[in-house]
């Protein structure tokens, strides 16, 4: 399942990293944090996509305290 | 005005700004005019009261760089942002740890101004959303709902100056419609009942009534917002390039600064010095305006082509599209308009034009073969009519590849090409057709004459690629399924480099592949034209895929990497322009960047440069790449033939 959400991310280079350590996560297809367009797309498995998104967002938040995701 | 641009995060930081800079300016001058010497003088005091505006300005730094710590995150800009001016304090800088915080905290602060600026700008670009939709009731009431609320059927009211908030069909009124925000085209176009509209045109002057074709969702506008949007996710090339080298810089510049403070003071003492000279370091080892200012370029770019009406659907086809080696194209429809026309009919020996025409158009009924179309139309523009009369003609045959015969007021007639003519035994005279198809028409054996029917090239065509040319690209193929002397009178009309003729839709593919495999020798990147409704297979093989003039086709736009809106070939030339212009800006960011940071890293190890110079070297650096950035939303490349 892919997904894409508003997000807050506030510099580029974080967006970067922040995204680096998503794709790292187990269970994850593809992930990716757009600076421009503010706007974080998950691709990862169907059936543990909520507890992925999760885990996701508190490895963003770890790298960069202001990301943040509007579901 | 600007007052209402800022978002509440920028309102906030910006006061904080404001307040340490006025506490630092007013500890600045006692301090500098010695206007209070039995404060200044004692250390202690002194750095207690910088201490102030410090935790004004650095506090959200020093709560990152707390988080970052707990999160093991040491690189973190923030982290390293505190540990300079924690330097600096050590080092009896006090004033200047505060100017670096502050000036750093300003720098932070016009960048994000000027991201969110450019993000609005380009969003504003895309101004083609709709915020409403009139639905009129089943008693003629009407509301104003979301466009989101729209159903297909839903008759839709569209006042004068409205958008068409979703695709459908006039069902009543007429009026001239602005699709300039869609396709870049400045005419308007006319529309009336039975019209079909795209959503995210302007009404002009008169009152529509529509009926939904489509949901929102799956409107034109939607769809386009969508691919913008999602454009910028597939990287270019520089981009990846400019994040894995992001990820080497920092600890790089870390390491320097380790060695920096700790192996010359072994040799010279002085440690001071040295551990202020890495501080300097470490302010310059945020590799942000590195990271932002490739994607932003393209960002631009891609902004820049939609505004004339080009639809590119990735970052990396956007940079592809700035070095172009082959352009490929098809010949119907993309150099060609795909509509015929009768451009000469010689009649034999005693036969008058509109009798040839007549017998020809009667023979060929109501079929909506291009030919039989191009024959009707040719003959209603000279007046006649009874053509058309259809109750005359009876036992029509289709013979293909070769025509067709019918019989018309009891004689037989024969229409079609040389072959239908030497199968039956008709003594013709075979004309040179040049770029033309010939029609021969027979009647009874009896040899009536010839009708020459060519597709039009556009107009634009010889000047789009006369200007390709000018761009750089090393030729331009035309494929087409017509005969050898049709495509090779056309491409010589054009310009073209190489026709390749006679080809089935499979054989296309097959050419381009072979293309393909050739042009890996030079490395330069073959470009596919198409008008997208059967050259799918193709439009996705090729380096990049060109689907021309097909508004709505959801086929193309999803098999191409670029979409042209319109059918003008000249947003070719025009796109390759926008391409070479944000290559060059990503360029001139990464090399202006990188060259100020490698000087201050130079001059701050030799003691030259200080901290100011580094905060200038990682902010300062980031506004000049953004605004750098900016150029490109007021980039307007050259129409050809106007320069």
């Amino acid at each position: 399942m892919k997904k894409k959400f508003s997000c807050e991310i506030d510099c580029a280079n974080c967006a970067a990293k922040v995204e680096d350590a998503v794709k790292k996560i187990d269970g994850v297809k593809d992930a990716r944090v757009n600076f421009m367009t503010q706007k974080f797309t998950l691709e990862a498995e169907d059936d543990r996509f909520e507890a992925i998104l999760k885990q996701a967002v508190q490895t963003g938040k770890k790298i960069e305290p202001d990301f943040e995701i509007d579901c | 005005m600007v007052e209402h641009t800022l978002t509440k995060k920028q309102k906030k930081r910006l006061r904080k700004i404001l307040l340490a800079g006025v506490i630092y300016a007013g500890l600045m001058i006692p301090d500098h005019t010695g206007a209070l010497p039995s404060v200044f003088g004692n250390r202690a005091a002194s750095l207690f009261l910088y201490l102030i505006p410090y935790l004004i300005i650095g506090s959200p730094v020093l709560r990152g760089a707390f988080l970052g710590i707990k999160n093991h995150q040491l690189l973190d800009e923030q982290f390293l942002m505190i540990l300079a001016s924690i330097g600096a304090f050590a080092t009896g800088e006090t004033s200047e740890a505060v100017a670096v915080m502050l000036f750093y905290q300003i720098g932070e602060w016009f960048q994000d101004f000027a991201v969110t600026r450019s993000r609005r700008s380009i969003k504003n670009l895309l101004d083609i959303a709709p915020e409403f939709a009139n639905v009129e009731g089943a008693d003629g009431s009407v509301r104003t709902v979301d466009p989101e609320d729209v159903l297909v059927g839903d008759t839709l009211v569209i006042r004068p100056g409205e958008k068409i908030p979703v695709d459908g069909v006039v069902t009543d009124g007429s009026s001239l419609i602005n699709t300039a925000a869609l396709t870049g085209e400045s005419v308007p176009r006319s529309v009336s009942a039975g019209s079909e509209i795209i959503s995210g045109c302007i009404n002009g002057d008169g009152l529509l009534k529509m009926r939904a074709a489509k949901k929102y969702d799956d409107s034109t506008v939607s769809r386009i917002l969508e691919l913008v949007e999602n454009a910028s996710e597939k990287k270019s090339r520089t981009e990846n390039f400019i994040t894995r080298f992001a990820r080497y810089y920092t600890p790089l510049v870390v390491l320097g600064a380790v060695i920096v403070a700790f192996i010359p003071p072994v040799f010279t003492g002085n440690w001071m010095t040295w551990i202020y000279r890495a501080c300097t370091f470490l302010v310059i080892s945020c590799p942000c305006a590195l990271v932002l200012s490739v994607p932003l370029a393209f960002f631009g770019g891609i902004g820049a082509a939609s505004k004339i009406g080009v639809l590119v659907k990735g970052s990396n086809y956007l940079e592809l599209m700035a070095n172009p080696g082959t352009v490929v194209s098809d010949k119907t429809g993309t150099l060609t308009q795909g509509n015929f026309k009768v451009t000469r009919v010689i009649c034999a020996d005693g036969v008058q034009e509109n009798d040839l025409l007549e017998t020809a158009a009667a023979a060929e009924g109501m079929s909506t073969h291009p030919i039989a179309k191009s024959i009707r139309e040719a003959l209603c523009a000279r007046g006649c009519s009874s053509g058309m009369n259809t109750s005359i003609v009876s036992d029509t045959e289709n013979r293909t590849g070769r025509g067709l015969t019918a019989t018309v007021s009891g004689s037989k007639v024969y229409v079609g090409n040389e072959k239908l003519m030497e199968e039956n035994h008709i003594n013709f005279t075979p004309e040179k057709s040049g770029a033309a198809t010939v029609v021969y028409v027979a009647k009874d054996r009896q040899y009536l004459g010839a009708i020459l029917i060519r597709d039009e090239v556009k107009p634009e065509a010889r000047g789009a690629i006369a200007a390709m040319k000018q761009e750089g690209i090393s030729s331009f193929v035309m494929l087409t399924g017509d005969r050898k002397s049709v495509g090779d009178a056309v491409g010589r009309e054009l310009g073209v480099d190489q026709v390749y003729p006679e080809l089935l839709p499979q054989d296309k593919v097959a050419r381009v592949e072979e293309m393909l495999a050739k042009r890996k020798e030079s490395g330069r990147r073959l470009v596919f034209v198409g008008d997208g409704i059967n050259d799918a297979p193709v439009l996705t093989r090729a380096d990049v895929g060109i689907a021309m003039g097909s508004m709505g086709s959801d086929a193309a736009i999803e098999a191409a990497d670029v979409v042209i809106m319109d059918d003008n070939l000249n947003k070719i030339p025009m796109t390759v322009q926008v391409a070479k212009k944000t290559v060059r800006i990503s360029k001139e960011n990464i090399i202006f960047a990188l060259a100020v940071k490698m000087l201050i890293l130079v001059l701050g190890a030799a003691g030259l440069a200080g901290m100011w110079a580094a905060v200038f070297a990682d902010v300062g650096v980031a506004v000049l790449c953004i605004l750098n950035s900016m150029r490109l939303l007021a980039f307007r490349p050259v129409l050809p033939g106007t320069a």
